[in-house]
């Protein structure tokens, strides 16, 4: 049984319990009053299939499916507008993130969906080194959608790579290695750790 | 002024060869002016900013903050914290609070940390460089220093979204925060504090996923700039430099519009202003080129 239906299974009928249960501050849903005002205040509102008022109602309605493969929290920005204006002082931000890793480790987002393949490279990229190395994660981003796609954007973005190497704020060496955190072994066994109490967290709440 | 130290920590993009490498040059131009001692924390790693959390959930996405929190409270003891870049101070203090808050995930957090030898107590404050400036060094000290005002010059203070929300300034306020004009104006430059895209959010990492939408939103924030007979833009923010700066020949195509907007650090306003060379401020990583600024710089 994939974690999926577990979970399906485990929370039947009680999609905001599973949320409480599951979600980085998930136990915030129920104090949503519908007013309105994050939806009015996201910058990329008009892009999302259900803005957070709406994420929120559905996630109490049982809108399970719907919630979890929608496209919508991948639009967050992260620029706390919907945070600083609640009213009830939701934490809508990190919910968003919440809900867009939640569905991520239970595998239904959307395929393709270009700001959930983004922010997984990023981690990839950074977990490498301890830190970004900025020239494989724009080259990363340019090919996430195969070869010939790739061509096509990083010739659309030729241009603006020379201005960045001209500039000295690009630099080409760095595909040969780059920036590093020097205590790497450290680094790696410090999140290993912490991935694996992670995973205990989750497996407590899991099926 | 008596010598001020904090231990500092200045993110993925202000390394040698990246992004912003040029923002951390014109900082530390600005520091040696207002005598202000930047120790590094040593060995820092990337704190994942606003996007780590589709890969990383929330113990690990926090505990990368807690390692350099950790590694700061060991090696710069009793120093504050400062970062310049923007995500890099909002998922510091973020981690800090939420691991201050939660007994339970700090022990988890400790317990990774454990893994090298690490220790978090969790009491250090964490600032933005803009706060160090604003409630540390205050306006008359800034103005104190300025050899060259900047004048004649019209610069559009463009505040954007993580130093300004969710934690902000102290005494500024969401909306509308002017410390960006007050310090245009320290510096003998002619601020708009009316310009509205102040604090429009310029896209952040999804202009890398999602260019269309973002350009749209850098547009307007141009526009409006121009539309005030700003000469350039000033950000506090890394991300906000980049994406309203380097994407202008795209927008141009798309939208045709002419822009050629210099946006430019606080910092770079400061090290000319401070008498300093355009080497100093970082000129030369302009992409659109700051040409009043290299004027002034040459006088």
């Amino acid at each position: 049984m994939s974690t999926n239906q577990a979970m399906v299974e485990k929370y039947r009928n009680n999609f905001l319990k599973e949320v409480e249960a599951n979600v980085e501050e998930g136990e915030w849903v129920k104090m949503c009053m519908q007013c309105g005002v994050c939806s009015g205040s996201c910058p990329l509102g008009k892009f999302w299939d259900h803005p957070p008022q709406e994420i929120f109602m559905m996630i109490r309605a049982g809108k399970r499916d719907e919630v979890l493969t929608s496209s919508s929290m991948w639009m967050c920005t992260s620029c706390y507008n919907c945070i600083v204006r609640c009213p009830r002082e939701l934490p809508i931000t990190h919910i968003m993130h919440g809900l867009a890793h939640y569905a991520k480790r239970l595998g239904l987002v959307p395929q393709n969906q270009p700001t959930a393949k983004f922010a997984q490279l990023f981690w990839d990229n950074l977990m490498k080194k301890g830190r970004v190395n900025e020239l494989k994660l724009g080259m990363a981003l340019y090919f996430m959608n195969g070869f010939g796609e790739g061509v096509k954007v990083a010739m659309k973005n030729q241009k603006l790579g020379m201005n960045m190497m001209k500039t000295g704020r690009m630099n080409p060496m760095e595909i040969l290695g780059g920036h590093a955190v020097k205590d790497l072994g450290g680094f790696h066994k410090v999140m290993k750790k912490a991935q694996e109490l992670e995973d205990a967290r989750i497996a407590k709440h899991g099926a | 002024m008596a010598k001020r130290q904090y231990s500092f920590y200045p993110g993925c993009s202000s390394q040698k060869g990246a992004s912003s490498s040029n923002y951390l040059i014109s900082v530390q131009t600005m520091c040696e002016e207002l005598d202000i001692q930047l120790n590094e924390i040593p060995d820092w790693n990337c704190c994942s900013a606003s996007i780590g959390y589709a890969g990383g959930g929330e113990l690990p996405r926090l505990t990368l903050s807690a390692r350099n929190i950790a590694l700061s409270e060991q090696h710069n003891p009793g120093q504050d914290i400062v970062a310049t870049c923007a995500a890099c101070w909002l998922s510091t203090r973020e981690a800090q609070e939420r691991l201050h808050e939660d007994q339970s995930l700090l022990a988890e957090a400790n317990s990774a940390l454990a893994e090298a030898g690490l220790k978090l107590k969790g009491d250090t404050p964490i600032k933005h460089m803009a706060e160090v400036l604003i409630e540390d060094i205050g306006y008359e000290a800034i103005g104190a220093k300025v050899k060259k005002p900047l004048e004649g010059i019209k610069i559009a203070g463009y505040v954007g979204c993580q130093t300004n929300r969710p934690f902000g300034i102290s005494g500024e306020s969401f909306e509308n925060p002017k410390y960006l004009d007050k310090l245009v104006e320290t510096l003998g430059g002619d601020s708009i504090p009316g310009y509205e895209k102040k604090v429009q959010c310029c896209g952040g990492a999804l202009a890398f996923s999602e260019p269309e939408k973002s350009q749209e939103m850098v547009k307007g924030i141009i526009e409006a700039a121009y539309d005030h007979g700003a000469d350039m833009i000033v950000t506090p923010c890394p991300v906000c430099q980049m994406n309203v700066e380097v994407y202008q020949d795209q927008i141009n195509a798309t939208y045709g519009t002419k822009f050629k907007m210099p946006v430019v650090y606080y910092s770079t306003l400061m090290a000319v202003a401070y008498g300093r060379s355009a080497k100093d401020a970082a000129l030369n990583a302009q992409i659109i080129p700051a040409k009043q600024l290299e004027a002034l710089a040459a006088k």
